[in-house]
């Protein structure tokens, strides 16, 4: 008897009253949350993800709002209870019991701020919530390889992310997300909030490890028949590069946190002057990791705009394989570059080899942009929310990529490094990229995760806002940080306040569209119009399931006989003509 | 055909047929072998990532011995090749051995793999004693010491500490997997005993096996660059 008999001889998945979506409830509230925490279904541990992911992207955002807050004034002077005089920064005092000083304040809500979004928010961020949710779904699959370990992987990065951020219950640290030492091993006597900080940076690099691992082997082993490489949707092929990287680069930062331990609570000496070692090899380490996890941030953003660029354009996506390649050279060129963000710290011919290699990742960036464009071209768009939103990050995205030229220049950067220049592009990168594309994909998914449509109308004024406030907060950057204005620091010349106080209001705008889209979220979810199985009428196999998803996805398993965008030959599986009119221009035989 | 239930789960009492041919594949497998192919590529995945975890280690060593050579030679002269190379033969013949377990298992003969697999644990066991007792106790008793915590008054380089604290990483971060691999292998013995594993189930035992071999590989590495190269 094989295996293969038994399994056709037991009870079929979804026979037994089980039709129930994922989110059926169990019956008792208790029954729920142990169902919830004990899951091995990609689709909750997807939502478990996100629901982790907006909680820290809140506390994240908090702090950006108090260090922008900060810089309302060049240095607010204020009278405290006592009758001294300070700056406003120590009225954040409650971050600090042991007399820090208005800057190291700023500094610590600032390495705060940059390190909850970096590690805790957009490095997991589209790969574990949306990717977990639908990376199976979209190859047919049950569930991903590995499920008990996904659902491992949750706890570790929950429990990493608490260890980070116990370092700021105990006053933070004041280093800069990049944890530079020799900087790093002096800074503050009290040496374990650092420790907890960095244990908390190795931890969560297990949890991105596993993630990055089962998607790997769950695209390799579990795609549905028929379905070859190249029938693969594209954010499939993103979020496949993306684990690529994520398996490759993660355990560089694991040994570079593991020193960096070693070296704070021993004094090893490794990267310590004093001692003999040399700071800039932590500088290698760090950026060895830290440049490919740039394009961990971008790459999955970039599948999703490929997926909602053709859904909401109803074209075939343009350039199908060089987008997928594109994905795949990203991922490789994206090893050899890290040495830029080096410039000012190393030799002249090291410097001029890692600026000459910088420019390459520009070209399968460049073929993306392209093909995105190629694709709107004629297409029959429609400007709903996801649809806004992918075109406000295809053009914030080419202010975020064009900036970054200046930079990967040698001569350019000497000016421009490590001053609100470089703020302003990688806040156009990872905010106007990721997090744009990020809200994208969560309008595009909404109704298929949760059965519900948010409002558009709302949804749209939210996305007026983010995207108006996200440029007032961050355009005027550029031209401060030309002008000389450099980063971190609390306090600055008189000349640059009226350009602060512009980037300030933005971050308020920002605030209030964030406010508006949870807003439409709740709203959706409680009161929203149930959703048909494929409302947009997308192609790609997750709109073959019911919305929400059967708890197994597939009534039966789905065999794929066209590609993942043949708008210009087949119909939309379940489309729901009503809720989604088709364009009269297709045609579709 | 066994009918009712199919068996799942690990308190199924032993029915007529041992453990090892009622496991059942995962629900979203399509066939036990598709199962198995991916067990064994996250497998070496995850054993990539082993590796490049100690290669940063590695640039680390030739860096720090490129500058200080000389500290770097002192070093190693401190330690004694007799233990690294005992320890060396220890871990080659538990990799021979955990070879041997999963052979055993793949033709049914659980008695065998069971004898083999208590071998592999005795190993892990022995290469720790020797690395504590003959090595790290007495260094550390010297005051050999990594870092701030170096105190040997004899030291002929200033750049001594650094040395040690190289040994102590590798070496330190080294032991904690074989600490890693014992407890795997102890599970392996303890559900061997149970009769999980058999010809047709063994991919635990085969993942566990990869792994300890990495661990020797790394040792193979690890000897050379510290107690050999002067
Ligand atoms: C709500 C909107 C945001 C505002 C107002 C904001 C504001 C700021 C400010 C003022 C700084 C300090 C700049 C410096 O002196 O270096 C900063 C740094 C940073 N931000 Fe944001 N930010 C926002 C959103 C984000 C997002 C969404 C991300 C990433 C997902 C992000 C990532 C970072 C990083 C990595 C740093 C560098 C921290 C460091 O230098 O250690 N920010 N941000
Ligand atoms: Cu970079």
């Amino acid at each position: 008897m094989s295996s293969l008999d038994s399994h056709a001889g037991s009870a079929p998945q979804h026979g037994g009253g089980h039709h129930g979506s994922y989110l059926t409830s169990k019956g008792s509230l208790w029954a729920d949350i142990a169902n919830w925490a004990t899951t091995v279904d990609h689709k909750k541990i997807g939502v478990m993800y996100l629901t982790a992911l907006l909680i820290l992207f809140f506390l994240g955002g908090v702090m950006a709002l108090a260090v922008r807050f900060e810089l309302l004034e060049p240095t607010r002077i204020v009278i405290n209870q006592a009758g001294e005089s300070v700056t406003t920064g120590q009225r954040l005092a409650f971050l600090a019991s042991d007399g820090a000083t208005a800057n190291n304040i700023y500094n610590r809500a600032m390495t705060l701020h940059g390190a909850i979004m970096t590690f805790m928010f957009i490095v997991p961020g589209i790969p574990a919530s949306l990717g977990n949710f639908f990376l199976p779904l979209m190859i047919g699959a049950k569930d991903v390889a590995f499920p008990r370990l996904n659902l491992g992987s949750w706890y570790v990065y929950v429990f990493g992310s608490l260890f980070a951020l116990a370092s700021a219950l105990v006053g933070g640290i004041d280093t800069g997300w990049t944890l530079y030492t020799p900087y790093s091993t002096m800074t503050d006597a009290d040496h374990w909030r650092l420790v907890a900080m960095i244990t908390g940076v190795f931890i969560m690099g297990f949890s991105s490890i596993m993630t990055g691992l089962n998607f790997v082997v769950t695209v390799h082993k579990l795609r549905a028949p028929g379905m070859g490489w190249f029938d693969m949707p594209l954010f499939v092929w993103a979020i496949y590069a993306t684990a690529i990287i994520q398996v490759l680069a993660t355990p560089v930062i694991g040994i570079t946190t593991l020193m960096l331990i070693f070296e704070r609570l021993f004094n090893f000496g490794l990267f310590d002057p004093r001692l003999g070692g040399d700071p800039v090899l932590f500088q290698h380490f760090f950026w060895f990791y830290s440049h490919p996890v740039v394009y961990i941030m971008i790459l999955p953003a970039f599948g999703v705009i490929s997926e909602t660029i053709t859904v909401h354009a109803r074209k075939p996506i343009f350039g199908y394989r060089s987008i997928a390649f594109a994905s795949l050279g990203i991922a490789a060129v994206s090893f050899l570059v890290w040495g830029h963000h080096m410039f000012t710290s190393q030799g002249e011919l090291t410097a001029a080899i890692f600026s000459f290699l910088t420019f390459f990742v520009a070209v399968p960036t460049a073929i993306k942009v392209f093909n995105w464009i190629s694709t709107l071209y004629k297409g029959s768009i429609v400007f709903n929310t996801p649809m806004l939103y992918t075109l406000g990050f295809l053009f914030l995205f080419t202010i975020g990529g064009l900036t970054g030229l200046p930079l990967a220049t040698l001569s350019t950067d000497m000016h421009l490094h490590d001053s609100y220049y470089v703020v302003a592009h990688f806040h156009y990168v990872m905010f106007g990229g990721t997090v744009i594309a990020f809200l994208a994909g969560l309008h595009h998914w909404w109704p298929k995760m949760f059965g519900k449509m948010y409002a558009e109308t709302p949804a749209k004024l939210g996305f007026w806002l983010v995207f108006l406030g996200f440029n007032t907060t961050f355009f005027i950057q550029f031209i401060m940080g030309a002008h000389g204005m450099p980063r971190r620091y609390a306090s600055y010349p008189d000349e640059f306040q009226w350009m602060h106080i512009i980037s300030t209001v933005g971050s308020w705008m920002l605030l209030a569209g964030f406010l508006v889209h949870l807003f439409t979220f709740i709203h959706a979810l409680l009161q929203g119009k149930t959703a048909s199985a494929n409302p947009w009428g997308g192609m790609t196999l997750e709109w073959h399931a019911d919305s929400p998803p059967d708890e197994h996805n597939f009534a039966h398993e789905p065999i794929v006989k066209h590609g993942p965008y043949a708008y210009d030959r087949v119909v939309p599986p379940h489309t729901d003509p009503a809720e989604y009119p088709l364009p009269e221009k297709t045609d579709l035989h | 055909m066994s009918t009712m239930n199919p068996p799942s789960g690990r308190d199924m009492p032993a029915g007529p047929k041992p453990l090892h041919e009622t496991v059942e594949k995962g629900h979203h497998w399509r066939t036990r072998d598709d199962e198995f192919d991916a067990g064994k590529l996250g497998m070496w995945l995850f054993l990539g990532t082993e590796v490049l975890l100690f290669a940063g280690l590695f640039c680390g060593y030739a860096i720090m011995r490129m500058l200080y050579p000389e500290a770097f030679a002192n070093g190693s002269h401190y330690l004694n090749w007799v233990y690294g190379g005992a320890n060396t033969l220890i871990l080659l013949w538990s990799s021979y051995t955990m070879a041997a377990a999963i052979r055993h298992t793949q033709l049914g003969d659980k008695a065998r793999a069971q004898i083999c697999l208590v071998i592999t644990w005795l190993c892990a066991l022995a290469f720790l004693l020797i690395k504590f007792i003959f090595e790290y106790g007495p260094k550390w008793a010297e005051g050999k010491r990594p870092g701030v915590l170096f105190n040997y008054p004899y030291a002929e380089n200033p750049m001594e500490p650094m040395w040690w604290s190289l040994y102590y990483a590798a070496t330190g971060i080294h032991a904690s997997h074989v600490v890693i691999g014992m407890g795997l292998i102890g599970y392996l013995i303890y559900r061997n005993a149970k009769g999980w594993y058999g010809p047709k189930n063994y991919l635990a035992m085969e993942n566990i096996g990869l792994y300890w071999h990495i661990v020797d590989l790394i040792w193979i590495f690890l000897f050379p660059l510290l107690y050999l190269i002067h």
